[in-house]
């Protein structure tokens, strides 16, 4: 996978899927819509200020909540390169996977990073570097099967294929 | 192995499964609300053409019914195109409810299944010793084509609950203080099984209460072992064949919580957070209450509108306050209905809606403004939830929202229940 990284911007405890996404825009089905509400609930100017890999850090539980992929999509097509948090709460951690955003989970992250830092974030070694502090931070390694999915771009290239090996095969 | 390891070992067609692995299963049903039309997007774009079994997958049009924008309707007219041209056999259109009522009614849940549907209080099947669990659309999207799911085999957690309800405590009180009492992140990645003399003898509903809200601690299934109330009740929506799965005595659960509830008061979560739990006894007597919600997948079923009408019935609600109830279900509505419910309900002041979500996730039929205070007998409280960020949301039992309909602050619902109700009742005329 090529290498993510971007500036960080910091986040709490139990961010969950209303202030990543708020309930009163699940209609909106267009990537780009839904982006510009992203992570509105906790900062309502991230969506402005955010650039193209930039770095999502939070503490523990990060997606708890509904089970709204409205949430990882956000995150996805507002240009987010990477969350890395304390933990994650399960059904994001899935839906973003599927999505292809990479996550990181990452015990210490939140009291070696400040506000803005440039980070810079190695899937394979699941680490994170601070190219600010000059810290070197290791987070935990993505299992093989996860892995795969990310390096396909989500799980959607990988489902293309075996719809169409199962096609070729009747 | 546990009971959920079980059915997930059957689901995935082995003998023995263990923790942390990584196991694919059969999914015995599954469902989509009607957040996610994306899942049907994502199916054809990943080459769908057929859903692998149309016996087994349901739409359910519960958080928009009827819809109220007209993105929301065009949400719904896409599925039944879907539905119709899938030819699925079960669907629940606007005259339902909410998911989580509706497919237990109609009998395309029992013990042992494994259950998944977009929607994160799947959890509550556990009420039925099923494997339910919540997914996004992307995930929901393979399901439809392969029928398929890969899931990580979970720790399991046991609470232990034992003990005795005094009158005008509920199941939601029971489930709050545990919540309160461990944490919103306790069993992240985990299930959790509840045990214990009070979940024993549980009625379906109250046992579905304390389910439902295990997600909020971050579960990714809940299980209670079926009694025979459960058992009588699946058999009767269902002539389906199954069996009840056992724990086998020697299994270790990940961590152990026992609770006694003989003497637990009335329980509220504060803004904003459901872990946030006090007891009743410590609210500020100057919470002004301008909403009160009863409904919802946690507290809108028949025993949750009974609870709110024994504390309402011939009196009036606080003028300053308004009361929304919508009941869980088509079929609990016309339970209610036949019980006179209903009619109290409208008497005391209440303003009936559409049975579905409502305003639980603040899209319609009551969604707060700046500034308003709201107690919900649902399930979540963040800022935002039922409508402004800058409302504040309160959850507790449906008595203790009753209580808050008619005196329009967070009060003891205890009071209504026992003599000393009358003395409230005539001051707010
Ligand atoms: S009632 Fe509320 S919690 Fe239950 S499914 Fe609907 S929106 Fe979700």
């Amino acid at each position: 996978m090529q290498q993510i990284s971007g500036k960080a911007f910091i986040f709490g405890n139990n961010i969950d899927t209303d202030q990543i996404y708020p309930g009163r825009y699940l209609e909106l089905v267009e990537p780009e819509e839904i982006a510009a509400h992203c992570l509105e609930g906790a900062n309502p100017d991230f969506a402005k200020e955010v650039s193209k890999g930039d770095i999502v850090v939070a503490g523990k539980n990060f997606g708890c909540g509904s089970s709204r992929e409205h949430a990882a999509i956000a995150l996805v097509h507002a240009g987010v390169g990477a969350v890395v948090a304390e933990s994650f709460a399960r059904i994001f951690y899935r839906n973003a996977i599927n999505l292809g955003l990479a996550v990181l989970v990452c015990p210490e992250i939140t009291s070696k990073v400040n506000e803005g830092d440039f980070l810079e974030v190695n899937l394979e070694e699941g680490m994170v570097y601070n190219k600010t502090s000059g810290e070197s931070i290791q987070g935990e390694k993505l299992s093989e099967y996860i892995m795969d999915i990310l390096s396909s771009g989500g799980i959607k290239p990988l489902f293309r294929k075996m719809t169409a090996q199962m096609e070729d095969a009747k | 192995m546990h009971a959920i390891e079980k059915i997930l070992a059957r689901a995935a067609g082995k003998d023995q499964v263990s923790t942390g692995e990584i196991v694919k299963a059969k999914v015995d049903f599954a469902e989509v609300n009607d957040l996610y039309l994306q899942t049907i997007y994502s199916f054809y774009e990943m080459g769908g053409k057929k859903v692998w079994d149309k016996n087994k997958l349901c739409f359910v049009f519960d958080h928009y019914a009827p819809a109220p924008t007209i993105k929301s309707a065009k949400i719904h007219k896409e599925m039944r195109e879907f539905v119709q041209d899938q030819e699925l056999t079960h669907h629940f259109d606007i005259n339902t409810g909410v998911c989580h009522q509706v497919m237990p009614e109609a009998g395309v849940v029992w013990p042992g299944m494994v259950l998944v549907a977009t929607d994160s209080h799947t959890t509550t099947h556990g009420a039925f010793g099923a494997f339910g669990t919540g997914v996004g659309a992307t995930d929901m999207a393979t399901i439809m084509i392969s029928g398929e799911i890969w899931f990580r085999v979970p720790e399991i957690i046991k609470i232990e609950i034992n003990g005795e309800l005094q009158p005008g405590v509920m199941a939601k009180d029971v489930i709050l203080h545990v919540l309160g009492k461990l944490g919103a992140d306790v069993a992240v990645y985990k299930a959790i099984e509840f045990t214990g003399s009070y979940i024993e003898n549980l009625d379906v509903a109250e046992r579905m209460v304390i389910c439902n809200m295990a997600v909020e601690m971050g579960a990714k299934t809940a299980y209670m072992q079926p009694n025979e109330k459960v058992i009588n009740y699946v058999k009767a929506r269902t002539n389906r064949e199954f069996d009840i799965l056992e724990t086998d005595s020697d299994f270790k659960y990940a961590e152990n919580y026992i609770f006694d509830v003989n003497a637990l008061t009335p329980q509220v979560s504060v803004p904003h957070s459901v872990d946030k739990v006090i007891s009743i006894e410590e609210i500020p007597a100057e919470v002004e209450v301008n909403q009160a919600f009863i409904g919802t997948c946690t507290g809108g079923r028949v025993a949750d509108i009974a609870a709110a009408v024994e504390v309402l019935r011939g009196k009036k609600i606080n003028p300053n306050t308004r009361l929304v109830v919508i009941p869980a279900s088509n079929e609990v509505l016309l339970e209610a209905n036949k019980l006179g419910y209903i009619e109290d309900l409208i008497k005391a002041g209440a303003t009936i809606s559409t049975p579905g979500c409502g305003p639980c996730l603040g899209a319609h039929e009551g969604v707060l403004a700046p500034g308003e205070v709201c107690v919900t007998a649902s399930n979540r409280n963040f800022p935002g939830r039922m409508g402004s960020t800058k409302a504040a949301v309160y959850i507790a039992s449906p008595m203790t929202v009753a209580a808050a309909a008619l005196t329009g602050r967070i009060i003891d619902p205890r009071t209504f229940i026992d003599e000393g109700g009358d003395k409230y009742a005539t001051n707010l005329g």
